[in-house]
């Protein structure tokens, strides 16, 4: 990070900070993929790691949804973790409503944190436990963090979640398995509102679903998002789904942001090379029997990273600079955004 | 062979399920051709039937799955009826299959080139050092950098993208006439996803061969197919050119499919939505299987089930079809 891309992002949170709920900062989170301790010391194999996320920075503000996109390995799914705590980072720091997260799991504040974000993930049949019937499922959290304590009670405000996501109250009594995969989906959704969070972390919620149940998710979840001024953070791989549900979209690429901005600006004028590509390759109705070129290559080996912008293997625009300096995410005409080439104005 | 007849020719397929609970008829009167170097694009909902009508044209029904009526000719020869051994020398030879993960696809414990070559043999009176030529110059055609040396890896040394390439080269080993692909691109990323779309077309129009792509991913479709079959619950609702179908569709159904996408370039507050969801194969309405989840669903769609039936520039299956009005 260059000095001057810190006080940009510092004096950019001070000036939101009211509406800000989550910040998070530098972020970085990399795992231990070292060959087992024995074969490190016959083969003198080093130890190695996979930086999965590195140096993530965003804001996301109160009743806004951030999207997260990106292709398989680029690190979304791992930051939706260390938002809400399930992962630990390695270095950064996430703030929440003003306070450092990481500290606050750590201590007498976790359950608070916890009953105030929540998380949706993508595949409705493997994140309920289908031997608990779904008042069990869904009223878990409110028994864990003692928001009902009373059996009828119970019944009654599990029903009420479930109306919300549009299910009947009477499903209460039956299990996972008699409902389908969106039905499934909406079961998770009325689970992670049972403890009236203010921020959701969605990781995927609909790639596992059909279209036309997709949409019916994706009209609930913004229905809910007007009705209760609910914070998301959506992570996909479908652009398509973003354009629909974001206010703003953070583009990763190997673990880094290369671009962040806000939804209208980030479709209609596309700036970084690889949001360009991602645009480019979607499949379009409006396309039809039309033949293109789609761009060559893919995305490297996390594991072995190419040196300074880790995109110019693939970039149509790289030159020296890219393959040895490693661009910062800085603020570039309204947009934030890593690349050598934009700043140049080569592009 | 002439222009004029088609290349694959299904009629009246019925294919049936027996279960300890009665019988369950997966698919039901599902009749449509494809010509040599036509593409038909096979969309529909997880259920529909898509996938199971491209198993049962390369007989790779799952028993205990029988198909109960109808026939499939493949240049005018049926071919439903072939008993097992026949069956499979024509399975890769003359029809090619690529299905959705590459990965089980292959034989982890065989090389590549190893896998081409038994492939090439099989079909074709080559050599061993001809089928490895041929093998080399498939890999080449699909893409792969550096051919010579990947034809001895594994196929855990590829990346899924290019594992998906051999696949297709295993598919084209011996010129098959035709090409079923089961959801090719869904394990991919999109833009793996659009290098793999593009090659497909490339090729079969290189070797002439007639696609069936079956997917749920209306974009593919759309920059693929010449003609689009739309199933719901075991039975082709609409089909007809793609531009029709994406743009005109006559069926509710196609029309609340294409609405439930969300566009690329428009916004949208909500999007349409079929409430509802496919039913079970052993649940399936009376007269026109959609009519529960129809908002244009009148008395005759619960009694009677529509046939399919010009309407427009495609054929749809609905006693209420949307016309003229914009879809």
């Amino acid at each position: 990070m260059t000095p001057g891309s810190t006080t940009t992002a510092a004096s950019a949170s001070d000036s939101t900070s009211a509406a800000t709920l989550v910040e998070v900062r530098d972020l970085a989170r990399r795992f231990d993929v070292s060959a087992p301790w024995l074969n490190r010391v016959l083969e003198r194999r080093p130890h190695q790691f996979v930086h999965a996320v590195d140096g993530v920075s965003f804001t996301i503000e109160r009743g806004r949804t951030l999207a997260l996109v990106g292709e398989s390995g680029c690190g979304k799914s791992t930051v939706a973790r260390l938002l809400v705590g399930l992962y630990q980072p390695s270095a950064g720091s996430v703030h929440f409503d003003g306070r450092d997260t990481t500290s606050d799991f750590a201590g007498a504040e976790a359950r608070t944190l916890r009953r105030r974000m929540q998380m949706i993930f993508q595949d409705p049949y493997a994140s309920l436990n289908p031997r608990w019937k779904v008042l069990d499922i869904v009223g878990e959290p409110l028994l864990e963090h003692r928001l009902v304590t009373d059996r009828a009670e119970l019944a009654q405000r599990v029903g009420e979640l479930l109306q919300s996501v549009g299910l009947a109250a009477a499903d209460v009594q039956k299990f996972p398995h008699q409902f389908s995969g969106g039905q499934r989906q909406r079961i998770s959704i009325a689970r992670a509102l049972a403890t009236q969070p203010e921020f959701l972390v969605c990781d995927e919620p609909t790639s596992a679903l059909d279209v036309s149940v997709q949409a019916q998710v994706l009209n609930i979840m913004k229905d809910l998002q007007r009705e209760r001024g609910l914070t998301y953070l959506f992570i996909s791989h479908n652009l398509a789904v973003v354009r629909h549900v974001a206010d703003q979209v953070g583009v990763m690429y190997l673990g880094r942001l290369v671009e962040l901005a806000d939804k209208r600006a980030l479709f209609e004028q596309p700036r970084h090379p690889y949001t360009r590509m991602l645009l480019d390759a979607i499949p379009d109705l409006r396309r039809t029997g039309q033949t293109r070129t789609p761009v060559q290559g893919e995305v490297p080996n996390p594991l072995n990273p190419p040196s300074g912008c880790s995109f110019h293997p693939r970039c149509p625009l790289a030159n020296a600079r890219c393959r040895q300096e490693r661009p910062a995410l800085q603020s570039l005409g309204g947009v934030r955004i890593a690349c050598h080439a934009v700043e140049e104005g080569r592009s | 062979m002439s222009s004029s007849a088609p290349l694959l020719d299904v009629r009246h397929l019925r294919v049936e399920f027996p279960t300890r609970h009665g019988t369950l008829r997966a698919l039901d009167d599902v009749s449509f051709d494809i010509r040599a170097g036509e593409v038909l694009g096979v969309v529909g909902e997880s259920g529909a039937g898509k996938s199971l009508t491209g198993a049962a044209i390369i007989g790779l029904l799952e028993p205990p799955g029988r198909i109960a009526a109808g026939e499939i000719r493949l240049e005018g020869e049926r071919i439903d009826q072939l008993p097992p051994e026949a069956m499979r020398r024509i399975r890769g030879r003359r029809i090619g299959a690529i299905f959705q993960d590459p990965l089980t696809s292959l034989n982890p414990l065989y090389t590549v080139g190893q896998q081409l070559v038994e492939t090439i043999r099989t079909h074709l009176p080559l050599s061993a050092a001809q089928a490895r030529e041929r093998a080399i110059r498939l890999l080449q055609d699909t893409g792969i950098p550096a051919a010579e040396a990947r034809i001895d890896h594994y196929p855990h040394q590829f990346s899924g993208g290019m594992r998906q390439r051999v696949v297709i080269a295993l598919a084209l080993a011996a010129e098959p006439r035709l090409i079923v692909a089961d959801e090719p691109t869904t394990a991919l990323d999109v833009s793996i996803q659009a290098q793999i779309i593009a090659l497909l077309k490339r090729l079969c129009q290189d070797h002439g061969a007639a696609v069936m792509l079956v997917t749920h991913d209306m974009g593919v479709i759309a920059e693929t197919s010449d003609r689009v079959a739309v199933m719901y619950a075991g039975r082709i609702v609409e089909i007809g050119p793609v531009a029709d179908i994406i743009h005109r569709p006559a069926h509710p159904y196609t029309v609340g499919l294409m609405g439930s996408i969300p566009a690329m370039h428009e916004d949208r507050e909500r999007l349409l939505q079929i409430d509802g969801a496919m039913p079970r194969l052993n649940a399936i309405p009376s007269g026109c299987a959609f009519h529960p989840r129809c908002h244009r669903a009148v008395e005759r769609c619960q009694r009677e089930r529509p046939e399919l039936v010009d309407v427009g520039a495609t054929r749809a299956a609905c006693w209420q079809p949307v016309t003229g009005e914009a879809a």
